[in-house]
């Protein structure tokens, strides 16, 4: 028997760090049933009483439908909660108590933490919270999330008040008061009728109320409402909000005390002046943009993947392959162990370096407030290209690895912006295909390397821009995206807060390797070292794999790279891109050295190539489906099958199409 | 007037939200109530969206929104 608790608050009210407080490292990060929003749940302890808590996604209010607000609610009024603690953010109250205000009205335990009283301090004002509790009915426990000061108090709070819920206070004037009342006893709801029938003035909410109820008594009901309403001037659906706001404007102007004046300008204005400049704006976005690029595969990146690379290799392959060599186990054995799940896994894993540092800049960005303003920055340009300002961030990870780039597209409000993101999302060139590129372009472009590779980056970026314009017409289904978003005052992120997102998201990679990726090592092993009647192959060519690829050459004929060593290359490629040159490298005999060392496969692949068709190949390389974890990621993120296979299609489509149009545009320009 | 014509620098009171807007209840319940002071803070670099000032926080939202938030200057 513990104690269950819901935390709800605004977003960046300090919920996740208040969050991180209360559970440290013990906690889960999953998702809501059948959706894609983040559940987080952890443990606490309080006195020897074991607590659970839930983190409920950050709302504004309870009364619109957005996914967060749905699934908020539903969960507090589920009855699985035994007490909610209610962030508030003390240096934006007015907004912060709209929700507590709804919250009340849900007729729950209620405890609320008064957080970031020391910002509003600095501003030179104080607010009574002794005062402030009495008018609410709701004990107030002040908290300094960021230091984890208040919390042992806070959870004292919340265990003292479970079972009790307090009367609520006076919100709304005599005349909206009556036609409440009136609402709550004819609806004859007990448990929370409070806010149903809130609700129900507010919008006639038969959506609301189900269809428990008789629609006939529903609409005279809603008539009676509406009649007695009139009295206010303004418009139905407003009336409760309206009269919710001027309570806390009341309220608090009652319990606050301006010590000194308030300067026209915070610190945080004073950023802005600067971050989002009519000018200087777009080159501080660019200069973050390149920072965070060259900080997680420039040198930095590169060197940690190289020395992790190292101990993958040293520390983890070579023992084992030592140890079934000196077990005498049989070929295939060896060849499934060291070929197969090791080296695709390893090769894999040698991006989490990169990656780890990928999502620390990331966090860094997100806490202090810096991805708000680079959003806000870039809307109306992304909104050209059908997207929202929020989608840049999954792109420009795109150019890291896929996977955690679509996973980012979380961070997009509307169903239909998420699913156009993660469709162009993978055209931006990732880690993992360079190496193909510089194979290539060492082989056939030696004087011209740099450009060429930029020229490929370059492609994916304008067929990404071209896709969005394009696919926006057809992706319609979802709402209208909205900007409607807060940005926030800039903080200074605490390493507990950066550490536990960093590595919530590292962890994921993690697993992933382990499991989709894993098996999907086995089957490709699986398929390249036998062939139809289960024997295993000394040469690929004659394996599965191989089989089927020279089957599949044919596909490839009219974009001018028809063997079927390409073939092969391009679906082992499926199942990690750099891949493609291993493959590449094992089929013209020169070995996995190939990744390494590019010049190796210049000879063999001058005999099979030339200029042209080796563009034309790299722009498919770059193009078609991404690997399969890439495809998991996606499939998982838009939670359907029908827009994954869409997706993938599509991709692979304008693969061949912009090869096809590479190829036979540079013969008929007399290029080879 | 509208949101949308404000220019950054003045400060207007709210005097109601345009009907066909799909996002009127969320606006509403951000805090943009009938009688309620906004400060237009800045254009964003590409002239959209805006950023608002309003009940002490800062807000941002796009013209199209803006044009159906109805305002008088003051």
């Amino acid at each position: 028997m513990g104690l269950h608790i819901a935390l709800v608050g605004n977003p960046n009210s300090g919920k996740t760090t208040l969050f991180n407080d209360l559970t440290g490292s013990n906690q889960y990060v999953g998702n809501w049933p059948g959706v894609t929003v983040e559940k987080k749940t952890g443990k606490a302890k309080h006195d020897h009483l074991p607590i659970d808590i839930t983190d409920l996604p950050g709302i504004y209010s309870f009364s619109t439908y957005t996914l967060e607000e749905v699934i908020a609610r539903e969960f507090v009024e589920s009855g699985d909660v035994d007490v909610i603690i209610n962030i508030v953010d003390a240096s934006n109250i007015e907004r912060n108590l709209f929700l507590t205000l709804q919250l009340l009205e849900m007729g729950k335990p209620m405890v609320i933490a008064m957080n970031m009283m020391d910002v509003l301090k600095t501003r030179g004002t104080l607010l009574d919270c002794e005062a402030l509790s009495k008018q609410l009915n709701v004990p107030i426990v002040p908290i300094v999330a960021s230091k984890s000061q208040g919390i042992k108090e806070l959870l004292q709070a919340a265990v003292d008040q479970m079972g009790i819920v307090p009367p609520l206070p006076m919100i709304y004037n005599e005349p909206l008061e009556h036609v409440i009342q009136m609402v709550e006893k004819k609806l004859k709801v007990s448990v929370m009728s409070r806010m149903h029938a809130v609700r129900f003035v507010e919008e006639g909410g038969i959506a609301v109320l189900g269809h428990t109820i008789d629609p006939v008594f529903l609409a005279q009901l809603n008539e009676e409402v509406e009649k007695k309403i009139a009295f206010k001037s303004i418009d139905r659906d407003m009336v409760i909000s309206d009269e919710k706001y001027a309570f806390i404007t009341n309220l608090v102007s009652g319990v606050t005390t301006q010590i000194k004046e308030k300067e026209k300008y915070s610190l945080s204005d004073k950023i802005d002046a600067i971050v989002t400049h009519r000018i200087f704006a777009i080159p501080i976005f660019l200069m973050v943009m390149f920072g965070l690029f060259s900080l997680s595969f420039g040198p930095v990146g590169s060197f940690f993947k190289s020395n992790f690379e190292w101990l993958i290799q040293e520390g983890i392959i070579v023992p084992i392959s030592n140890i079934l060599e000196f077990l005498q186990v049989s070929d295939w054995m060896y060849s499934l162990v060291v070929d197969g799940v090791l080296g695709g896994v390893g090769s894999v894993l040698s991006f989490l370096p990169e990656i780890t540092i990928l999502f620390l800049t990331l966090s860094i960005l997100e806490d202090t407030g810096y991805m708000a303003r680079a959003a806000f920055i870039m809307d109306r340009l992304l909104r050209k290209f059908g997207l929202s300002g929020r989608s840049f961030i999954p792109m420009i990870m795109g150019f890291g690895c896929t996977v955690p780039a679509l996973m980012a597209t979380r961070t997009l409000e509307s169903e239909r912006d998420r699913r156009l993101t993660m469709m162009i999302t993978p055209f931006m060139s990732c880690g993992a295909r360079f190496p193909i590129y510089a194979v290539f372009a060492a082989a056939f472009f030696a004087d011209s390397q740099a450009t060429v590779v930029f020229s490929i980056y370059l492609l994916g970026i304008v067929i990404a821009v071209v896709s969005g314009i394009i696919l926006k017409r057809f992706v319609t289904k979802g709402k209208i995206s909205s900007f409607i978003m807060e940005l926030p005052e800039y903080r200074w992120p605490t390493p507990k807060n950066l550490f536990l997102h960093t590595w919530d998201r590292v962890k994921g990679f993690i697993i992933k390797a382990g499991t989709v990726i894993l098996v999907a090592m086995v089957i490709i092993w699986f398929l390249q070292s036998f062939d139809f009647s289960f024997r295993m192959v000394d040469d690929s060519v004659n394996s599965i794999f191989g089989i089927i690829g020279s089957q599949l050459a044919i596909l490839f004929k009219p974009l001018g790279f028809g063997d079927w060593r390409s073939a092969m290359s391009l679906i082992v490629g499926l199942v990690a891109k750099e891949a493609v040159v291993g493959t590449l490298g094992v089929l013209y005999g020169v070995g996995e050295a190939a990744v390494d060392n590019p010049e190796l496969l210049s000879a063999p692949l001058r005999t099979m190539y030339t200029p042209l068709t080796a563009y034309a190949f790299m722009a498919f390389t770059l193009l078609y489906m991404p690997c399969i974890a890439a495809f998991a990621a996606m499939k998982r993120e838009m939670n359907s099958w029908k827009w994954t296979l869409i997706a993938v299609t599509y991709q692979t489509g304008v693969a061949w199409m912009v090869a096809f149009v590479i190829y036979q545009g540079g013969l008929l320009l007399g290029l080879r | 007037m509208t949101l949308k014509d404000v220019n950054p620098g003045q400060v207007c009171v709210i005097e109601g939200i345009g009907k066909k807007s799909s996002l009127r209840k969320r606006i509403i319940d951000m805090g943009l109530t009938i009688g309620t002071k906004i400060e237009v803070r800045k254009l964003a670099p590409l002239g959209d969206p805006i950023e608002i000032l309003i009940r002490g926080y800062h807000l941002s939202l796009r013209k199209a929104e803006a044009a159906e938030v109805f305002v008088r200057l003051i």
